[in-house]
């Protein structure tokens, strides 16, 4: 079972944090096609290799975080951000 | 062959002082406390323990260990134990499995003269026509399965978990592995070993040799004086990422097996070799057993294997099975030295007993033949954690190649050295393994905000440095020149595996599949390399060409019972449960709550709501309290309704739609004081809902000054509902004016009730009748429910439970997520459209219900059947008229005590959804029967005129 690192509690089992997905920005609900729309929706990028992705920690401090994953080997690569949970900042 | 017990040995590991009693097959027998079942059986000169699954041929001990195929029996109502590895106990009960009507006179045996039927792949090509046969086929097949005999009255027995996070976790204790944890402990580390057998010592412990037997000695003094946490009788049956490891413990004083659960910083791998068994003509004939197997059932329980022996050797092993056979009597016929050309081709005699060896082309009076043919690297730890072993054909076996830096291997599963090599090199792992775990706890412990703070920086991962173990040069032994089994578990011979190869199943992952060879309870432990090596001789390759499978966990089979363990599931009850469950309540399960679901009889508790008062226990109900300016924002941004003027005092049914569009939960929502809001969510989306806020709050909208706290079990909750409620409330309140026209519907307001101050009362409720909803402070929520009890007994007050609630709810056509609605329902199919504002500037799933709204979507409407007394089971299909088309599904159906009709909610296509639509409902029955959609969904009291009262 993965160690997942909570900014907050430190590296927990993973059965005691939701996966919240791959980070991707929302997009702007009035404007956006529905491609788009969609794309936010249901397509993932699904690399192997380095990911940004969410995880909330609901069994330890309730926080939202957002880190990096290498989804070939596992490795998280710090530091995760709290609150940053869509892209943004990587 | 003839086993039987000889003279005390310096090595045994029998008390014969303690004779133990039990039974075969209901016999009475006895052996000695510390004998396996089988060793017990051996020396009794029982010499038949099985019979094979497919062919049903006698079979007699082969390893006398854990993993030998032929020793599973019944202990009791205990199915398939391994007899090579059950201590003996007093007065147990053993029979032999696959066998009917007995071990000795198997009538199935029929099916090894009709063995050339049973092919490869024969199930799949026989039984596949004509399909309507199959139950017919099944039925037959069934009482030929293996296997032992489950009781389905069996008590349920113990089953224990434990969490541990030592630093090193050893599996295996042999002398590689002891000296790991030795070192491991004595550089700091917390380390746990693991060892298979019922004492540590690994090999040493059937090794006549003094020099071996002072090493065990000195080995074990060390480990009871160290901080060695030991485990015996346990298996790490599997390595998971970042060294979680599934450890079963067998010989717990309380738990029948406990499951233990270990997060190591470092696993160091020692489980040793395995013997390999030999393929050749007759090998599966009792009286071929491995030099493993000779030198256990000698030197640890005193039991002479045969009489006369044919030794084949190919190793250092093999050589000393031949000193240990000799000193207990048993003649040597001859040694076939496999080094140097000798070769075994077949055993002769019957079906029950070898009289002959054919070796190097002349045949051997004999009844035993002790094989010592190589060794198969157990790496399935290795290949757990990712590795990909090497095969070396100079030393005939698997080498780990490039395992994760926190895995690492030891013993003879990393190379060959003499016992001190092997010592030394065990102890340089144990260091490295503990230098690599204090790394990994350094960096665990910064990372950990909140724990105690380190100390200077993360030690560098520690190089390894070891001095690499040699490998023996070995010949590669798998198949002599005559065919034979390969895996014995499963009755699958070499010419099994060539006739695959030859269909075309010629990857030895195909082959495994199709034949099923290296599947049974062994679990590959002694077939697989056999197998690859036949499969590598069918295609002309070697074996390093081929490769081998991967071997995942478990290790070890392990049992249900152990990995469902002990229940951690929380049941939740209210504060007022007690007065339920005195009170002749039927229970429901709901989620992790016990809820009341009736109190006898819910059609009355029905007829009483509407006709005097009810009271319901509805403190499942999710509660979120929200505090700060921007409350209004966030319910604005959740829910597609409008928020942004609710008045202090009111309340607000609202609806959730995910980003998708699709409902995701509903409920009030009022408005305490200026920044402080009440949430009220389901029952079951209590958890989610909260999720779902702070996602929002703390991800799209962290400026905004929220403060959610859930409330849920902070507050028992009691709906108060029927005509007289508002009598009934007006005698336990103080402090709150209950006329309608202060206190109108869809308001909330403070109060004390009962004397107990600090409740919050809501005019609202589920079930269309007046209504009060009281949430008090949890203590207090069994005196409120009891006072209530008391203040309305000449009102008529009764209470009632979900299903009456789900009735009354479904009368008014109120509908539940999840239950009417599913996950592709979207906000406009409820019926609720008019509610979802495309006017506000962003709400989650706003897009989407934009463009729903110019679509035609499936609907939710209310249906009643033209016969009133038939009521649909919940999820009948609509259909269009004598066909089968779906056009809907009954979602929630009931009969209504009110009404005295059979009342539905549905979903259907839109053309369907308008008053007066006859529909054609197809029950389980296969009975087709009209009903007519009516054009609200309020079968009752549709104007609402009770509820506002």
């Amino acid at each position: 079972m993965l160690l997942v690192p909570c900014p907050n509690c430190g590296p927990r089992n993973s059965t005691d944090l939701r996966y919240g997905g791959e980070s991707h920005a929302r997009p702007d609900p009035n404007t956006a096609s529905p491609s788009e729309w969609r794309a936010y929706l249901y397509l993932r990028d699904n690399p192997a290799g380095w990911l940004r992705e969410n995880w909330y920690c609901a069994s330890g401090c309730r926080r939202w975080f957002s880190i990096e994953r290498n989804t070939a080997t596992n490795e998280f690569r710090d530091p995760p951000l709290p609150g940053d949970k869509r892209g943004g900042a990587a | 062959m003839t086993m039987s017990r000889q003279g005390v040995q310096p090595t045994e590991v029998i008390d014969r002082a303690a004779k133990l009693r039990f039974r075969w097959n209901g016999k009475r027998f006895s052996g000695f406390e510390g004998d396996t079942i089988a060793s017990a059986l051996a020396a009794s000169g029982e010499q038949i323990f099985s019979r094979s699954m497919k062919y049903h041929r006698p079979r007699g001990i082969l390893t006398a260990d854990y993993w030998d195929p032929n020793l599973m029996v019944q202990v009791g109502d205990d199915p398939n134990v391994r007899a090579g590895h059950r201590l003996l106990e007093s007065g147990m009960d053993v029979r032999s499995q696959n066998a009917w009507p007995s071990l000795n006179r198997d009538i199935k045996a029929a099916n090894s003269l009709l063995g050339r039927f049973l092919t490869p792949g024969f199930y799949y090509k026989t039984f596949m026509r004509p399909r309507w046969l199959w139950p017919t086929y099944e039925r037959v097949l069934a009482t030929f399965a293996p296997g032992g005999k489950i009781d389905l009255d069996t008590s349920h027995a113990y089953h224990d978990k434990r969490y541990t996070h030592p630093d090193v976790v050893v599996a295996g204790a042999g002398p590689a592995g002891i000296e790991a944890a030795l070192a491991a402990s004595s550089a700091g580390a917390s380390v746990m070993l693991v060892s298979h057998e019922h004492s540590v010592g690994g090999h040493l412990r059937y090794s006549s040799d003094a020099a071996d037997q002072a090493a065990l000695v000195e080995l074990r003094t060390a480990l009871d004086a160290s901080d060695v946490e030991v485990l015996t009788d346990s298996t790490v049956t599997g390595r998971y990422e970042d060294n979680w490891l599934g450890i079963v413990q067998r010989n717990h004083p309380i738990a029948v097996e406990r499951l233990i659960k270990a997060r190591a910083k470092t696993l160091v791998a020692a489980p040793g070799l395995i013997e390999r068994p030999y393929v050749f003509e007759g090998n599966d004939r009792p009286g071929v057993i491995t030099s493993g197997a000779a030198r256990r059932l000698v030197n640890l329980w005193g039991v002479k294997p045969g009489e006369r022996a044919v030794v084949f050797s190919a190793n250092a092993e093999g050589d000393a099975a031949v000193a240990d056979l000799e000193r207990v009597g048993t003649e040597i016929a001859a040694v076939i030295d496999g080094r140097t050309g000798g070769h075994i081709s077949s055993t002769r005699g019957s079906s029950r007993a070898v009289d002959a060896v054919v070796a190097d082309g002349a045949s051997i009076d004999a009844d035993l033949l002790v094989v010592a043919a190589g060794w198969t690297a157990p790496t399935s730890l290795l290949n757990m954690a990712g590795d990909r072993p090497v095969y070396d054909p100079a030393a005939a076996r698997f080498f780990p190649s490039d395992p994760p830096s926190n895995v690492l291997a030891t013993g003879g599963l990393a190379g060959d050295a003499d016992l001190d090599g092997l010592r030394q090199h065990g102890a340089a792992t144990g260091r490295l393994a503990a230098a690599r775990a204090a790394a990994v706890r350094h960096r665990l412990q910064a990372r950990t905000a909140r724990a105690l703070p380190v100390e200077g920086d993360e030690p560098a991962w520690a190089p390894d440095e070891r001095a690499p173990l040699g490998r023996d040069p070995h010949p590669e032994l798998y198949r002599a020149d005559t065919h034979g089994m390969v895996d014995m578990s499963e009755d699958i011979s070499s010419k099994d595996l060539v006739a695959a190869a030859h269909e075309g199943y010629d990857s030895v992952e195909l082959a495994k599949r199709y034949t099923t060879a290296t599947m049974g309870p062994s679990q590959g432990k002694l077939e697989t390399v056999n197998t690859v090596a036949a499969i590598a001789e069918a295609r002309g390759e070697t074996i390093s060409e081929v490769g081998t499978t991967v071997w995942r966990p478990p290790y070890a089979p392990l049992t249900l019972g152990a990995l469902a363990g002990r229940m951690f599931e929380p049941v939740r009850v209210s504060s007022i449960h007690p007065w339920h469950e005195a009170n002749n309540v039927s229970v429901i399960q709901a989620g992790q709550w016990l809820r009341p679901d009736h109190y006898g009889d819910p059609a009355a508790e029905v007829r009483n709501v509407r006709r005097n008062v009810g009271l319901i226990d509805v403190t499942p109900l999710g509660k979120l309290d929200l505090r700060g300016p921007d409350v209004p924002k966030l319910l604005s941004l959740l829910y597609v309704n409008k928020w942004m003027r609710l008045g202090i005092g009111r309340v607000r049914y609202g609806m959730m739609c995910a980003e998708d569009g699709v409902v995701l939960d509903d409920g009030v929502t009022g408005r305490l004081g200026e920044d402080h809001y009440m949430m009220s969510t389901t029952s079951s989306g209590a958890g989610g809902v909260w999720e779902w806020v702070e996602n929002w709050l703390q991800t799209e909208r962290p400026d905004w000054q929220v403060h959610v706290t859930p409330v849920t079990t902070a507050y028992a909750s009691i709906n108060v509902a029927g005509p007289k409620s508002r009598e009934l409330m007006g005698r336990v309140c103080e402090g709150v004016d209950l006329d309608a026209e202060a206190f109108p519907y869809m308001t909330v307001r403070q109060a004390t009730v009962a004397g107990v101050a600090g409740c919050f009362m809501w005019r609202i409720g589920f079930t269309g009748e007046l209504s009060f909803e009281l949430h008090v402070p949890a203590g207090h929520g069994l005196h409120v429910w009891e006072a209530l009890m008391d203040a309305g007994s000449d009102l008529g007050v009764a209470p009632f439970g979900l299903e009456g609630q789900r009735i009354m709810r479904l009368e008014k056509g109120h509908f539940i997520v999840g239950q009417d609605t599913d996950g592709l329902t979207l906000g406009p199919s409820t019926g609720l459209g008019s509610l979802i504002k495309l006017d506000k500037d962003d709400f989650a799933g706003k897009p989407e219900l934009a463009w729903a709204a110019d679509r035609s979507l499936p609907m939710v409407v209310a249906i009643q059947p033209d016969d009133p007394g038939v009521v649909p089971q919940e999820a009948a299909q609509i259909v269009r008229g004598d066909t089968n088309e779906i056009l809907g599904r009954i979602t929630s159906s009931r009969y209504s005590p009110t009404l005295n009709r059979s009342i539905c909610l549905g979903q259907v296509e839109p053309d369907l959804a308008a008053g007066g639509t006859k529909v054609t409902v197809l029950l389980e029955s296969g009975e087709r029967i009209g009903a007519t959609v009516i054009d609200h969904h309020a079968h009752f009291d549709p104007a609402g005129e009770r509820l506002r009262g």
